[in-house]
């Protein structure tokens, strides 16, 4: 099942185009790597998929972004962003205790019953695997946790408000190996009930969790193939010296 | 040539000379002060109203008219400082209108106080008819006031980091919703210090309070918004000038309260902006 369909997108900032001409599909339940070096359009493309990149001024799009068949533009931008989550690539814990911090989605959106509230912590805490190292010092401040926790915390929040995809933007770049291994095991089990999609400057975290790469370059979309043929049998020349490291 | 040790002997001596320079007069100011005035000081002076012609008795209606004058240009200027602020730095967008607004604001701090004086006299004394009264009084504080409470709150607002209003938006919130659950707590402490700043201008200046509200002689309590009040500074601008014969530890006792008034206004705020920034968690 197709949960997003870009048709034709091209995006600028001021006058400088950051996308030329993406067509691609996003499958539900896969996890979609996208990978390319600095400037390449990657995260442009992933604040596309929740409007981000419209807080911008000088920003302008052509093209559709389209979720479950329904134009992005048409959907009320707080809607989408609750449908859509997402990771930032530092972890930014809200300025809030551990609880409040996960708990703010939900107080949004309305949620008021504290029973529920705390229902709804739990369970998200539960799934971005930090339940057991937090539960007993859910009142302390979220930045008394180290990073890794924290990128956890924050894919927790994302969880809280039960979004149906989550955008994953350079996750790990701050973190040490055994945390990256956490959130990537983490990402490894949230595919069975949401579609991510994981954009990385490393390429062998896109090989170790994507079952899709996209690879990305000056803006334009260059290949996407299942990720095994991407990294042993690419099309393009450009894609095969990439993951080489003949340039980046 | 000189050695890097000399050089860097003598840049001490100049920047360490410069920060005495500060602290010397202001230390010779309350030392005086504390000194000619303290004589004065007695529970009679605290609490009874002025006698024969302000030559004896206490300023007990000064320092209440004071009081009532600052805690309401504070009431006025507060809310609408804030409410300002956060739409000149939150939903403002950065176009020539509001540069200028933003300018002609920074610049109103800058205007004489005697100005804001006349202006209150015209526009709450005369047009709205409010006489020389309270509210008149702290209207014109507040107006004076509003520059630095706007200017102070603005840049307490835009020290908050863009990106937790870009997390708080990724999750869906609405713009509101991200000023009021993430902006505004982590700027309350900023935002407080801009409130102590305006408090002690309110409670110092003379020449705003001079045509609005201030009396130059009223021995007893304003019982309403529209009455004249005394005021500390003005009174000791009255009792220096234009009463002879007042005994020189009375000018200055009635100094001294002015200047613990302040004191104990600003030690208020400062708790309370403590409390807040204990709260904070980052």
């Amino acid at each position: 099942m197709v949960k997003f369909s870009i048709k034709n997108l091209n995006a600028w900032f001021n006058s400088t185009q950051v996308l030329d001409s993406i067509n691609l599909e996003i499958i539900t339940h896969e996890i979609l790597g996208i990978i390319g070096p600095s400037n390449s359009g990657k995260t442009t493309f992933l604040r596309m998929c929740n409007r981000l990149n419209e807080l911008e001024s000088f920003f302008r799009m052509t093209g559709e972004v389209e979720l479950d068949g329904e134009n992005s533009n048409q959907i009320d931008s707080q809607l989408l962003r609750k449908r859509v989550g997402m990771v930032f690539a530092l972890p930014l814990p809200l300025p809030l205790s551990i609880f409040d911090n996960v708990a703010y989605g939900a107080r949004i959106h309305g949620e008021t019953n504290r029973k529920k509230l705390a229902d709804i912590v739990e369970l998200a805490l539960t799934e971005a695997y930090l339940w057991e190292e937090v539960k007993d010092r859910l009142n302390s401040s979220a930045f008394k946790l180290s990073g890794g926790q924290q990128q956890r915390l924050c894919i927790a929040r994302t969880l809280a408000v039960k979004p149906e995809v989550i955008l994953f933007d350079e996750p790990c770049s701050g973190l040490d190996p055994i945390s990256t291994a956490k959130v990537e095991d983490a990402m490894l089990k949230l595919k069975k009930n949401y579609t991510l999609v994981l954009v990385t400057n490393n390429v062998k975290q896109a090989a170790r969790v994507a079952d899709r790469t996209a690879f990305f370059l000056s803006g334009k979309l260059i290949e996407l193939d299942k990720t095994e043929k991407i990294f042993t049998a690419p099309s393009h020349q450009k894609t095969d010296d990439y993951i080489r490291g003949k340039f980046g | 040539m000189m050695s890097s040790r000399t050089s860097e002997k003598i840049a001490f001596l100049f920047l360490f000379l410069a920060t005495l320079l500060i602290v010397v007069p202001v230390g010779l100011i309350i030392v005086i002060i504390i000194q000619k005035g303290w004589p004065a000081i007695s529970w009679e002076f605290v609490s009874d109203i002025p006698r024969q012609g302000m030559r004896a008795g206490g300023i007990f209606p000064a320092i209440v008219g004071t009081i009532y004058i600052v805690l309401g240009s504070i009431i006025f200027a507060l809310p609408i400082g804030l409410l300002a602020a956060i739409y000149l730095s939150e939903y403002a967008k950065n176009n020539y209108l509001n540069r200028m607004i933003k300018l002609a604001i920074v610049n109103l701090a800058g205007v004489p106080s005697v100005v804001y004086g006349l202006f209150g006299l015209a526009i709450f004394v005369i047009f709205f008819k409010f006489g020389a009264s309270i509210l008149s009084g702290s209207l014109t504080l507040a107006i004076m006031i509003l520059p630095i409470i706007i200017t102070t709150s603005r840049e307490a607002l835009e020290s908050v980091p863009y990106s937790f209003r870009e997390v708080s938006y990724s999750i869906g919130a609405s713009k509101w919703q991200t000023i009021r659950h993430i902006v505004l707590p982590n700027a309350i402490p900023g935002i407080l210090t801009g409130t102590i700043l305006g408090l002690g201008r309110a409670a110092g200046e003379t020449a705003p309070i001079l045509f609005t509200v201030a009396a130059f002689y009223l021995p007893q309590l304003p019982k309403s918004l529209f009455d004249q009040a005394m005021a500390l500074p003005y009174h000791l601008y009255v009792i220096s000038t234009q009463v002879p014969n007042v005994d020189e530890k009375v000018r200055y006792g009635t100094a001294l309260v002015l200047l613990f008034l302040v004191l104990f206004m600003n030690l208020v705020a400062i708790i309370i902006r403590y409390q807040f920034r204990k709260k904070k968690k980052w």
